[in-house]
C-alpha cells in the first residue's frame, strides 16, 4: 500500500528538512505494510521476489514467532536499489514513523554515497526477480529437491568471495609500454647515456630472476592463491549450465549484500545520528518528544555481552564532529601531555559537519574503527573485551584497555569475521583435486562446519577436495574425496 | 506487493524438511526421552540437529568480544552458561546449536504414526457423547458493547439514514441509534466424539528402579501422543501399587517408591473397578497399560490376576497392554504367565522392554495393532 496523506506529507517534510542538512538519497519509494508482510520481505532479507527456498520459510517463521510472542517487532527495512524502497509497519504511531522515515532517508544516502557501495547494482530489485525466474526455470525442469539442494551447496560457498575484488583495477596496458624487452628482459625505456643509471645490471638480473618465477607460478593454477573461491569454481568446475548460473546467482547476492556487512556500524550510526539531528532539531512537536526518547532508548540499548552497532556508531560519530568542532585532532592534539588543557581544547574550527560527511563517503567499518576509535572514547564509552573463562565457567570481562578493545573489534569486522581461505591448488596432487588454504591468524576453524563445507566444496569440484591450516598448532590436511573424511599432518606453510 | 503463497512455499519446504528431520530421528527422541520434559499445552519443542547451512567458520574456543557497560575486569556478564553470541550482527557467525521447533502434538503423533506405520484406529461404540461448543457466529440486536460488531452497526445506521433520506453523500456522517446497534453472539454446536481412557498401571514395589521407572514414562508419553491424535476425548488415569493399589495422579505416579511385597491382582481389582464405575462400555474406549518388572508376590495371585482379566478387564477394553522392563531384581516371570493364559488372545499385547533403545520397537508392538 502506499502512503497515506498523512504520512505522505510528513514524508515530504522530513525529506526536505534532509535535504537541507546536506542528505543525499536517492528517491524513495515508502510503502505501509502490515506485520505479516512485514515479516515476509524481511525474511527474504528485504526483496519482496527472491528465489525459491527453505530458509526463508524458516526465517519468517522466526519472525512471526517472536512477533506472535511479543518479542520483537520489525520497525523499518530499506533496499539498496534506485529508487530505493523503505518498508513502514502499519499501526505504528506517528513517532515511531516519523523516526524509521528520518533513520531510512540517513541510510539511502548512505547507500549512494558511501564507497563501498559504489559498485553495488543499483537495480537490483529487478536482478533479484531476475534470479528468482531463472530458479523457478530450473525448478519446473529438474524438481525442487535438486534445485535446493544445490543452493544449499552454494550458500556453504558464499563467504568465499573476496570483498576488495569490485575495486581492484587491473594493470592498464599503457604502463607496459614504459618498458621494453632486451634480450628477453623488460628494459625501462631511457636515452642510450642515461641506460646504465637507469638500467643497471644488478636490476636487469632482478627482472630476469622475476620472470623465472613468474614462469613458474604460470605452471600452477592458480598462479596465485586465489581469495574469490567462487570465481574460481564458476571458471573451472565441470558444472553443467544450471548449476553454474546458480552458482553465480547465489555468489553475485554475496557481493550485493557484502558492503551492507562491511558498513554495519557506520550506517547504522549514521542512520541514528541524522535520525536524531532531523527529529529532535525540526520535527518533533513538544508532546512528542517524550515517545521520541522512549523509541531511541529502545534502539540504542546496549547490554552486557552485546555491541550494539547503533550505539557505536552513532557515539563515534559524534565523538567525530565533536573532535572535528574543537580542533581536536593532529600532531599538536596527539603530543599533548597536558590533561587540563587538553580538556579544555577547543581551536573552534567547526569542521565537524563536514568531518562526518566525508567519513561517510570514503569508511567502511573496519577503517572507521581504526582510524576514529581514541582511548578516551573507549573509556567514556565504557567499552571492554570478555570471553569465557573455563575455570569459573563464566562470561567474564578481559579487559577494558584500548588496545585490547581496538584489536578485538577490528579482528571480529575483518572478513566479517570469517576465516580467510584461498585457493591454492586446482591441480593439487596432479589429480585435478582442489586445495584450499587457510590463512591461520590465530584462530582455529571449527572442523566440524569445516566437514560440511567440504561435501559442499565436492559436489560442485567433483574430484577430491583438500583444506589446510593450523589445529592445535600443528599443521593439517583435511580432506573429503566423496564418501570418508580423512585427516593427515602436514607441514603448514603460510602463503 | 508481495504475493503471500511465495513465502508460504517456502514455509512449506522448512516444514518439509523438519518433519523430515523429526522422522528420521525418531528412534533417537523416543531413546533419549528428552521430549517429554519440553510440552507445553499442545506442542512440544523439538530440538533439530543442524538445519543451518555449514560454512567455514572459527571454532568457540577462541571467541569473545566487545561488550558496553559498567563493570570491572573479571567481572561475569551474568548470562548463565549459554553466553552471549558474538557481538550482534557484527561477523556473521551462527549459533552452533541446532534450532528448536514448536511441533503441535497432532503432527508428532502423526510422524509416529508414518515412522512406526501405525494403523489407524476404528472407535469401537457409538459416538454418543456428545460435547457442546460455544461458537460466537451469530448477530443479535441486544449484546453489550465489548460485544459490538461495528461493520453490521455501521450497515444498518447507513440503511436507516438513506431510506430516511438523512445521509448526505457531501458530508456522511453516520450515527448509530440504539435500534442499529449488532452484537456478536454464540450458537451453541454440539459435536459428537469418541472417547477413550487409558489406564496405566505401574508396579512400584522396591525393585522398579529410577531407570524402569523412565521407561514407563516415555513410554506412556508416545502413547498418550498417538492415542489423543486417534481420539477426540482422552482420560488417563494412574494407579501405582505394590502389596496394595493406590489411584494418583500424574505426577505421584511417576515419583512414588515403595518398598512392600507386590501384589498384581490388587491394581488390576481397582482397574477394574474404576472402568466399570465411570466407563461404560458403549460410550467409552479403554485401554489398559500396565509395567512391572514381573515379579508377582505368589502364583494364587497370578491365577487371579488371570481371572480378573478374562472375565472382567478383556471384555471391557479394546485391549490390554502388558510393559515388562527388565530389571536387576524381577524374575522376569509374569510375562511368561501372561503368554501362556493368553498368547493366542488377540486383544493382549504383550512387550519386554530391555532397555531405552527397545522403548521404539515396544510401542511398535502396543499400538500396531490397531485395536
Amino acid at each position: 500500500m502506499s502512503l497515506p496523506l498523512h504520512l505522505w506529507e510528513m514524508k515530504e517534510q522530513i525529506q526536505e528538512v534532509a535535504l537541507d542538512y546536506g542528505l543525499d538519497p536517492f528517491e524513495t519509494i515508502f510503502e505501509v505494510v502490515d506485520y505479516a508482510q512485514m515479516n515476509e520481505i524481511a525474511a527474504f532479507g528485504g526483496f519482496p521476489t527472491r528465489y525459491p527456498h527453505w530458509r526463508f520459510g524458516m526465517e519468517y517463521e522466526q519472525l512471526a514467532k517472536s512477533y506472535e510472542y511479543g518479542l520483537s517487532k520489525i520497525y523499518e527495512m530499506v533496499i539498496n536499489n534506485d529508487p530505493s524502497y523503505a518498508y513502514l509497519l502499519e499501526g505504528n504511531n506517528l513517532v515511531d514513523q516519523k523516526t524509521v522515515i528520518a533513520h531510512v532517508y540517513a541510510h539511502v544516502d548512505f547507500f549512494k554515497n558511501n564507497y563501498f557501495f559504489s559498485k553495488t547494482n543499483r537495480k537490483m530489485i529487478d536482478e533479484m526477480a531476475n534470479h528468482g525466474a531463472r530458479v523457478r526455470r530450473y525448478v519446473d525442469r529438474h524438481g525442487i529437491e535438486l534445485i535446493e539442494d544445490f543452493i544449499d551447496t552454494c550458500l556453504s560457498l558464499d563467504n568465499l568471495i573476496d570483498y576488495h575484488s569490485p575495486f581492484i583495477e587491473r594493470r592498464s596496458k599503457d604502463d607496459q609500454q614504459e618498458e621494453e624487452m632486451v634480450d628477453g628482459v623488460p628494459k625501462i625505456r631511457a636515452k642510450d647515456y642515461m641506460d646504465e643509471y637507469i638500467n643497471p645490471q644488478e636490476f636487469l638480473e632482478l627482472q630476469k630472476q622475476k620472470l623465472l618465477d613468474q614462469e613458474q607460478k604460470s605452471r600452477q593454477f592458480p598462479s596465485e592463491p586465489e581469495k574469490d573461491v567462487m570465481r574460481f569454481l564458476l571458471e573451472h568446475a565441470p558444472l553443467e549450465g544450471w548449476e553454474s548460473d546458480i552458482l553465480s546467482i547465489i555468489r553475485e547476492e554475496a557481493y550485493y549484500f557484502a558492503p551492507q556487512g562491511q558498513t554495519k556500524i557506520m550506517n547504522e550510526g549514521w542512520a541514528s545520528y541524522w535520525h536524531s539531528k532531523i527529529l529532535t532539531q525540526k520535527v518533533l512537536t513538544d508532546a512528542e518528544i517524550i515517545d521520541f526518547a522512549d523509541i531511541n532508548a529502545g534502539v540504542m540499548a546496549t547490554s552486557p555481552g552485546r555491541m550494539n552497532p547503533y550505539k557505536l556508531g552513532v557515539e563515534l560519530f559524534r565523538d567525530i564532529e565533536d573532535r572535528w568542532n574543537k580542533g581536536r585532532y593532529g600532531k599538536e592534539w596527539d603530543e599533548c601531555d597536558d590533561l587540563e588543557r587538553k580538556t579544555n581544547w577547543d581551536r573552534e574550527l567547526g569542521e565537524g559537519r563536514d568531518q562526518i560527511f566525508r567519513v561517510r563517503r570514503l569508511y567502511n567499518d573496519i577503517t572507521f574503527i581504526d582510524e576514529f576509535l581514541t582511548e578516551e572514547f573507549v573509556a567514556e564509552q565504557k567499552l571492554y573485551t570478555f570471553g569465557y573463562n573455563r575455570k569459573s565457567g563464566r562470561w567474564e570481562i578481559d579487559s577494558k584497555q584500548f588496545k585490547e578493545v581496538k584489536n578485538k573489534l577490528l579482528d571480529q569486522l575483518t572478513n566479517f569475521g570469517s576465516p580467510f581461505i584461498y585457493v591454492k591448488d586446482g591441480n593439487y596432487k596432479n589429480r585435478a583435486e582442489l586445495l584450499l588454504h587457510h590463512k591461520h591468524m590465530g584462530t582455529e576453524l571449527d572442523m566440524n562446519y569445516a566437514r560440511g563445507v567440504l561435501k559442499a566444496l565436492h559436489r560442485v569440484w567433483k574430484r577430491p577436495v583438500n583444506i589446510e591450516t593450523l589445529y592445535d598448532d600443528k599443521g593439517a590436511l583435511l580432506s573429503f574425496d566423496g564418501s570418508d573424511y580423512t585427516e593427515e599432518a602436514i607441514e603448514y606453510e603460510p602463503i | 506487493m508481495a504475493d503471500h503463497s511465495k513465502i508460504k512455499q517456502d514455509h512449506r519446504r522448512f516444514k518439509q524438511i523438519v518433519r523430515g528431520k523429526i522422522k528420521g530421528n525418531l528412534r533417537d527422541y523416543m531413546t533419549q526421552g528428552e521430549l517429554t520434559g519440553k510440552q507445553g499445552k499442545d506442542i512440544v519443542k523439538i530440538p533439530i540437529p543442524r538445519i543451518d547451512i555449514p560454512r567455514f567458520r572459527y571454532g568457540t574456543k577462541q571467541t569473545g568480544g566487545v561488550g558496553q557497560g559498567d563493570g570491572e575486569v573479571g567481572d561475569s556478564l551474568g548470562q548463565g552458561e549459554e553466553g552471549p553470541g558474538q557481538g550482534q550482527e557484527v561477523g556473521n557467525q551462527e549459533g552452533d546449536k541446532g534450532i528448536e521447533v514448536d511441533v503441535s502434538l497432532d503432527e508428532l503423533a502423526e510422524i509416529m504414526g508414518e515412522e512406526l506405520e501405525l494403523p489407524k484406529i476404528e472407535p469401537r461404540g457409538t459416538e454418543k457423547l456428545e460435547t457442546i461448543k460455544d461458537k460466537y457466529s451469530g448477530i443479535r440486536n441486544i449484546g453489550p458493547e465489548s460485544l459490538k460488531h461495528f461493520k453490521r452497526t455501521y450497515k444498518e445506521a447507513l440503511k436507516r439514514q438513506i431510506s430516511t433520506g438523512e445521509y448526505d453523500p457531501d458530508n456522511p456522517i453516520i450515527i448509530p441509534m440504539r435500534d442499529d446497534k449488532r452484537f456478536r453472539s454464540w450458537k451453541e454446536t454440539s459435536m459428537p466424539q469418541s472417547n477413550a481412557v487409558i489406564i496405566y498401571m505401574m508396579d512400584v514395589s522396591g525393585s522398579m528402579g529410577d531407570e524402569q521407572k523412565e521407561i514407563v514414562r516415555i513410554e506412556s508419553f508416545w502413547i498418550d501422543t498417538w492415542l489423543r491424535s486417534q481420539y477426540k476425548g482422552l482420560d488417563s488415569r494412574f494407579i501405582i501399587h505394590d502389596a496394595t493399589a493406590k489411584e494418583v495422579d500424574r505426577d505421584t505416579f511417576f515419583h512414588t517408591r515403595e518398598s512392600g511385597g507386590t501384589m498384581i491382582s490388587s491394581a488390576y481389582k481397582l482397574a477394574l473397578k474404576i472402568i466399570e464405575d465411570e466407563y461404560p462400555l458403549e460410550d467409552w474406549n479403554v485401554y489398559p497399560f500396565h509395567f512391572s518388572d514381573g515379579d508377582n508376590w505368589s502364583v494364587d495371585d497370578t491365577g487371579e490376576c488371570m481371572a480378573i482379566l478374562r472375565d472382567g478387564m478383556l471384555p471391557r477394553s479394546n485391549m490390554f497392554c502388558y510393559g515388562q522392563v527388565e530389571s536387576p531384581y524381577g524374575s522376569g516371570q509374569f510375562i511368561k504367565d501372561l503368554e501362556e493364559h493368553f498368547g493366542d488372545h488377540d486383544s493382549v499385547v504383550l512387550s519386554e522392554i530391555k532397555n531405552r533403545e527397545a522403548i521404539y520397537d515396544s510401542i511398535k508392538t502396543f499400538l500396531g495393532k490397531g485395536l
